[in-house]
């Protein structure tokens, strides 16, 4: 890990991406030879094969890369993005197959050249970094000899001088002391050098184009930056063409040359980025521009320099500073509240090691308005949402909620305080139980409060869908029939049931698409207005604070490192740990129309 | 693991998957979207669905309405009854009577009516198949259920249990269980729920843990629900589903295993009896003369365990959460 | 790793423990008390009054007990009622042929097992597939002793191709060094009774592999359809390795790993078959041997094969974990 804050604070400011250059040339127009083209998509269309017949996943697909250009795709989950990457790639799953068009890779038409040579172009011409570290490296084999195969196996090097050649990739990539660490295996290695390890991967063959596809989405904030950074040096440096696939609009805009929009399998929007950002044409990528946090963020920023107070008016979903009545007592106080976990040993006699979670934090949640507490994997942030909602115990310091210490000591105490603190959980896939309708779920918390009759339950019910925006018809659905955003909706409406005083909500958005997010966003905040709730937000994602926290907490290791108002945390930073979060968020230095 | 009817495709993960995801509108989700074919279906019934499609499935399902008919009709079906010898006469030292008109399948070695006593015998294994397995599945879920429940000690000394008899080859295991439990029917038939005690009682405990850890679980906790109505009501429901198919897979086994003691001997009565297990050993001393004495009943518990295994793969299939799809 | 193995070894000590409280309990546990079950037929006062000092029933139970694990620390596991020979003695002269005969059943299983069930994964939805969907059903339902039959009957009674029951023809003359008789015609170079050995191997050990085919095949192909799917094998395809390199390194290595505990269970079930099987086939394994103790009611016998046989399949679970940390490097060293 600490590998990671090294490379990470030695930030070159701009580094050498789409934006830095906005003045240079557009790159792609100002050159046309033909010989340029690295890959051109033609009339593309991709078919799954599936149960229910032909699944079109990508339709009319046009699209061009030049040598050494970024070209970024940005859509949500489902829009085709991954499914066109790998097209190029010739790497579609079993049952997916090019039902029309052309993919020309150097003047070749890739439909026409075969599986074998197609396997021949990947790990030369063609290279890949993929998604997820965690799972895209082979957990039985050393790293180094996971490059050393693709070099010996495409001729690139003999197989007695491969290893010194993998040693000078990984440390090309940042990898420090590369040498020990390519006989190492991936379990050895953080989420951030697998990654640094799959770009050595994807760049070993000097590939005349990268699919780099979400290349950092599943890394902690401050390292993506870092990563980011490292690739876009190298293929600028190596004159590598590189297809960017990713969800955040912010970040392709900063990172790339051109993008394209893609929205249910269709390209509905390309063009040089800065031209995208400035005037969206398409009303989907409007959408994305209004929803995409980081760009969000960047807007309040600029909306603030220039006092366009209608701006923040419609971004902001936070009330004003201090609307919150600073004078009365806080809703929730905690004091300098630790959890120890005890972490087994190992064998029979192995002693028990002791882990600090959250390490003497204090904190005051005031009525009616939003705290949010943002850190990274393994801040302590989520076990601290935990010892409020009286789920964890705190191993030493108090938690009191209205006055009173919090939970209690009986379990008739310990109900009575759940019905005024409710949670809204990450995973909308999981923290619904598949077997009970959304009807069911939604009544759930009134029938084991014992709340009226049947009669009024339902009434309840309906109510409560309706005030998460959600149709009657989708009462007696069951979780697997609804979209992640609908069933987000339903764990809403579950957590208000019981009228409750404090919402925690852990990462409750961060498993969404951006549009999906901002409209839960909005729901939550208009539901703050309309039923005076108090918001406790838990999140990695410090852009999504911007827009509807009042006060903002950064954990780190499990202590508390900075405390203050959005403006005070976002405008003057106290802590370099905080002026690295806030670095991560693509698109600082992008020019937004307002 | 897939029985194999289903299409490839549908395991094909990462990018296949993608385009059926999230069907969000460009509004995102307003609420009203999603046009499921079937709507407002539960697990259980949707299971049930894919099962009636799956032809492996009606096959499983056949055999099984087969087995169970033939045993629940016997007195009716069979010509003669499960005692009785009516070609005691016709056979020689050196003959055994082959199929005629009046015996289907021929007698065997003490004159019984082979067609008679496959039918009974089919009797004798349901009454076995289901028996045991009910012994097995409420023992291994009260002790899966009590080391579930009360964790800690209970849940050690559970698991320490099953462990132990785990560590048995199931059969041996049977044998001595059946050796205590005397030579008669209802030996055999406690030897065989007991031995599938351990494996109910470890398989619900370990799918209820891995539901504990669900944030679903977290939630009904946090919503003020007690420890009993999360673990009743959200807990169980959702752990039970392994445990059913294994109730199916058990029902073929119990059958294959009850054969297997009275060929060892176990289970008491006369060499004459109408059931398959003693059928066939019996057969054994007439293989070169008659192979279709050992063929036969052999073919019967080969079949009715297939057709439990059949019904209880494609239930384990249905159930799947990954052959699920996402809408 | 030898920690690993130490640990396993420790963990041992509690499981035996346990199984001895239980064999000490079903002793006493068996119908008309132990005394009547151990001796039966053959019961006279004298031989009653001699097992009763034996065992000390006189004695409190915990006492008893003490006795019971004493003579157990001794190597002493009681004597058979029929031959009158050490339990344990028996035991070890028989083992060498069950394990020829396991390792017979478990090449069989294993060497076609992983194949069939590589190729189906690969070929999903072809007729290899299908081949191996079927064989893997039918195998877990047809009862070992019945497929026993069928296998003497078609290839030993009918064919004549094989023996029909037995370790080694009568008329052959060989010595037994080991007793492992196929080994033993090797070490002493008597090739032919070698053979004969080996020939009368085959058909018991393909009835016994039968089920353990099945088992390894649907494991075998369900592993390998979802590593083929796994984004590292994709992420090795975009490497542009040999598609040589591709099956052998990444997938095959990286299925094995649950194959390689199905395969240690199997050794459970090999245990258990071979009771059956070698009494089809006439075979002087423990397994034979055991069955002829269940039918003659020879309570020690069983009472002591049971043990041991609980301590072999322990021992081959621990060699397959220790195997298992071999592979994968993410068992072998955690700290």
């Amino acid at each position: 890990m600490s590998d990671e804050k090294n490379t990470m604070n030695e930030q070159r400011p701009a580094a050498g991406s789409g934006a830095a250059e906005a003045g240079a040339p557009e790159t792609g127009v100002a050159k046309t030879g033909a010989d340029d083209v690295v890959l051109r998509i033609e009339d593309l269309a991709v078919d799954f094969r599936t149960e229910g017949g032909a699944a079109r996943a990508v339709r009319d697909a046009n699209l061009v890369v030049r040598r050494g250009e970024t070209v970024a795709i940005v859509g949500e989950s489902g829009s085709g993005k991954t499914t066109l990457a790998m097209a190029v790639l010739g790497l579609l799953a079993s049952n997916g197959s090019v039902a029309e068009g052309h993919i020309w890779f150097q003047g070749e038409d890739l439909g026409e050249a075969g599986p074998q040579h197609l396997a021949r172009l990947r790990g030369t011409e063609l290279g890949l970094v993929p998604q997820d570290p965690m799972t895209n490296l082979d957990p039985v084999m050393r790293i180094g000899r996971q490059i050393d195969e693709g070099l010996i196996d495409n001729g690139l090097r003999t197989r007695r001088d491969a290893r010194a050649r993998t040693v000078e990739l990984l440390d090309e990539v940042g990898l420090p002391d590369a040498g020990r660490r390519a006989s190492q295996y991936p379990h050895e290695f953080s989420g951030g050098m697998r990654q640094r390890a799959l770009i050595a991967m994807g760049l070993s063959g000097r590939p005349a184009l990268l699919v780099a596809d979400e290349p950092t989405s599943a890394l902690d904030v401050t390292v993506q930056r870092g990563i980011l950074d490292q690739l876009s040096d190298l293929t600028h440096e190596l004159g590598t063409a590189v297809l960017l696939i990713t969800h955040d609009l912010g970040l392709a805009a900063e990172r790339a040359d051109k993008v394209v929009v893609m929205y249910r399998g269709e390209i509905v929007e390309q063009g040089p980025a800065r031209d995208v950002l400035r005037n969206p044409r398409h009303e989907y990528t409007r959408r994305l521009m209004a929803s995409a946090p980081s760009l969000a963020s960047r807007r309040i920023e600029i909306a603030r320099k220039r006092g366009l107070d209608d701006v923040l008016d419609r971004t902001l979903l936070a009330h004003e500073d201090g609307a919150a009545d600073r004078g009365a007592a806080p809703l929730v106080s905690v004091r300098d509240v630790s959890k120890v976990f005890r972490i087994r040993g190992q064998g029979l006699l192995g002693r028990g090691k002791d882990f600090t979670a959250v390490d003497g934090v204090s904190l005051d949640i005031p009525r009616g308005s939003t705290v949010a507490v943002v850190g990274e994997s393994g801040s302590g942030k989520s076990t601290l949402a935990r010892m409020i909602l009286d789920i964890e115990t705190p191993t030493t310091g108090t938690i009191h909620f209205d006055g009173r210490p919090a939970g209690g000591s009986t379990q008739a105490e310990r109900i009575a305080y759940r019905r005024r603190v409710q949670p809204v959980f990450q995973d909308p896939y999981s923290s619904l139980d598949p077997m009970y309708s959304v009807f069911r779920a939604i009544e759930e918390p009134l029938r084991a409060h014992r709340f009226g009759d049947p009669e009024a339950r339902r009434a309840r019910v309906e109510e409560l869908a309706e005030q998460v925006a959600l149709g009657k018809g989708l009462l007696r659905r069951f979780p697997s029939e609804l979209s992640g955003g609908q069933r987000q909706r339903v764990a809403i409406a579950r957590a208000l049931a019981l009228k409750p005083e404090l919402v925690v909500c852990d990462e409750a958005v961060s498993a969404l698409d951006v549009v999906v997010q901002a409209q839960i966003l909005r729901l939550l905040a208009g539901l703050q207005e309309e039923l005076g709730l108090t918001y406790l937000f838990i999140t990695h994602d410090l852009a999504v604070v911007r827009q509807i926290a009042d006060r903002v907490l950064v954990m780190q290791n499990g202590m508390l490192v900075e405390e203050g108002t959005v403006d005070e945390v976002f405008d003057s930073p106290r802590t370099e740990y905080t002026r690295t979060l806030l670095d991560a968020i693509p698109g600082k230095d992008l020019e937004l129309a307002l | 693991m897939s029985t194999g009817e289903l299409p490839p495709t549908s395991g094909a993960g990462g990018a296949a998957s993608a385009p059926l995801h999230e069907p969000a509108s460009i509004h995102g989700d307003d609420g009203g979207a999603a046009g499921a074919d079937h709507s407002g279906e539960g697990v259980w019934r949707r299971a049930w669905r894919t099962l009636r499609r799956n032809p492996v499935a009606i096959a499983g399902f056949v055999i099984v309405a087969a087995f169970v008919i033939v045993a629940v009709l016997a007195p009716l079906i069979a010509p003669y009854g499960p005692h009785e010898l009516p070609g005691r006469t016709d056979v020689r030292p050196t003959y055994i009577p082959g199929p005629s008109a009046e015996y289907w399948l021929g007698v065997d070695r003490y004159g019984g009516d082979v067609f008679s006593k496959l039918i009974w015998g089919a009797r004798a294994s349901l009454l076995v198949g289901v028996v045991s397995t009910l012994f097995g599945l409420t023992g291994g879920m009260l002790i899966g259920l009590l080391a579930g429940w009360f964790g800690r000690w209970v849940d050690f000394a559970a698991m320490r249990l099953v462990d132990l008899m785990l560590s048995v080859p199931s059969l041996l295991l049977a044998v001595s269980i059946a050796a205590v439990a005397g030579q008669s029917q209802m030996a055999v038939i406690v030897a065989i729920g007991v031995v599938q005690v351990p494996i109910f009682a470890r398989l619900l405990r370990g799918s209820m843990l891995a539901q504990r850890g669900q944030d679903y679980v977290l939630a009904a906790s946090a919503l003020g629900l007690t420890r009993r109505s999360v673990t009743m009501s959200h807990v169980l429901p959702n752990s039970v589903g392994p445990v059913i198919v294994q109730a199916t897979l058990t029902l073929a086994t119990a059958v294959i295993e009850a054969a297997a003691l009275s060929f060892l001997g176990l289970g008491g009565g006369e060499p004459s009896t109408a059931e398959w297990g003693r059928m066939l050993t019996a057969a054994q001393q007439e293989l070169a003369v008659a192979p279709r004495l050992a063929i036969l009943p052999g073919l019967c518990i080969a079949i009715t365990a297939l057709g439990f295994t059949l019904v209880g793969e494609s239930l384990r299939e249905a159930l799947d959460p990954r052959n699920r799809t996402r809408r | 790793m030898l920690r690993l193995v130490g640990q396993r070894l420790l963990l041992l000590i509690p499981l035996l423990l346990g199984l001895s409280v239980l064999l000490f309990a079903w002793v006493r546990a068996l119908p008309g008390g132990p005394v009547t079950a151990m001796l039966g037929e053959r019961y006279t006062p004298e031989a009653a009054a001699a097992i009763e000092a034996e065992m000390g029933l006189d004695q409190p139970l915990i006492v008893q007990y003490g006795k019971y694990l004493l003579r157990l620390l001794q190597g002493d596991l009681g004597t058979s009622l029929r031959s009158g020979r050490p339990v344990l003695e028996e035991f070890v002269n028989r083992f060498p042929a069950t394990i020829e005969l396991t390792v017979v059943a478990l090449i069989f299983a294993i060497g076609i097992g992983i194949p069939l069930g590589y190729l189906a994964a690969r070929r999903a939805g072809t007729v290899v597939d299908h081949t191996a969907v079927v064989v893997s059903l039918v195998g877990v339902t047809v009862p070992v002793f019945f497929l026993a039959f069928i296998l003497k009957y078609f290839f030993a009674v009918e064919l004549g191709w094989f023996p029909t029951s037995g370790r080694m023809s009568p008329t052959m003359e060989a010595t037994h060094p080991t007793n492992f008789y196929v080994l033993d015609g090797i070490l002493t170079a008597e090739w032919d009774a070698a053979w004969d050995a080996l020939v009368h191997l085959i058909l018991p050990g393909i009835a016994l592999g039968t089920i353990p085919l099945a088992i390894i095949a649907r494991m075998t192909r369900a592993a390998v359809s979802e590593v083929q799917n796994a984004d590292y094998v994709r992420t090795a395809r975009a490497k542009g390795i040999r598609p040589a390199r591709l099956r052998t390194e990444h997938i095959l290595r990286n299925a094995m790993l649950p194959v390689l505990t199905t395969i240690g269970l199997q050794v459970g079930l090999l245990l258990s078959g071979a009771v059956l099987t070698e009494t089809v086939f006439a075979f002087s394994g423990i397994g034979s041997f055991l069955a002829e103790a269940v039918f003659n009611a020879d309570y020690p016998v069983l009472q002591g094969f049971v043990l041991l046989i609980a301590v072999t399949y322990a021992l081959v679970n621990l060699l397959v974990d220790v195997s298992y940390g071999l592979i994968d490097p993410r068992l072998r060293r955690q700290q």
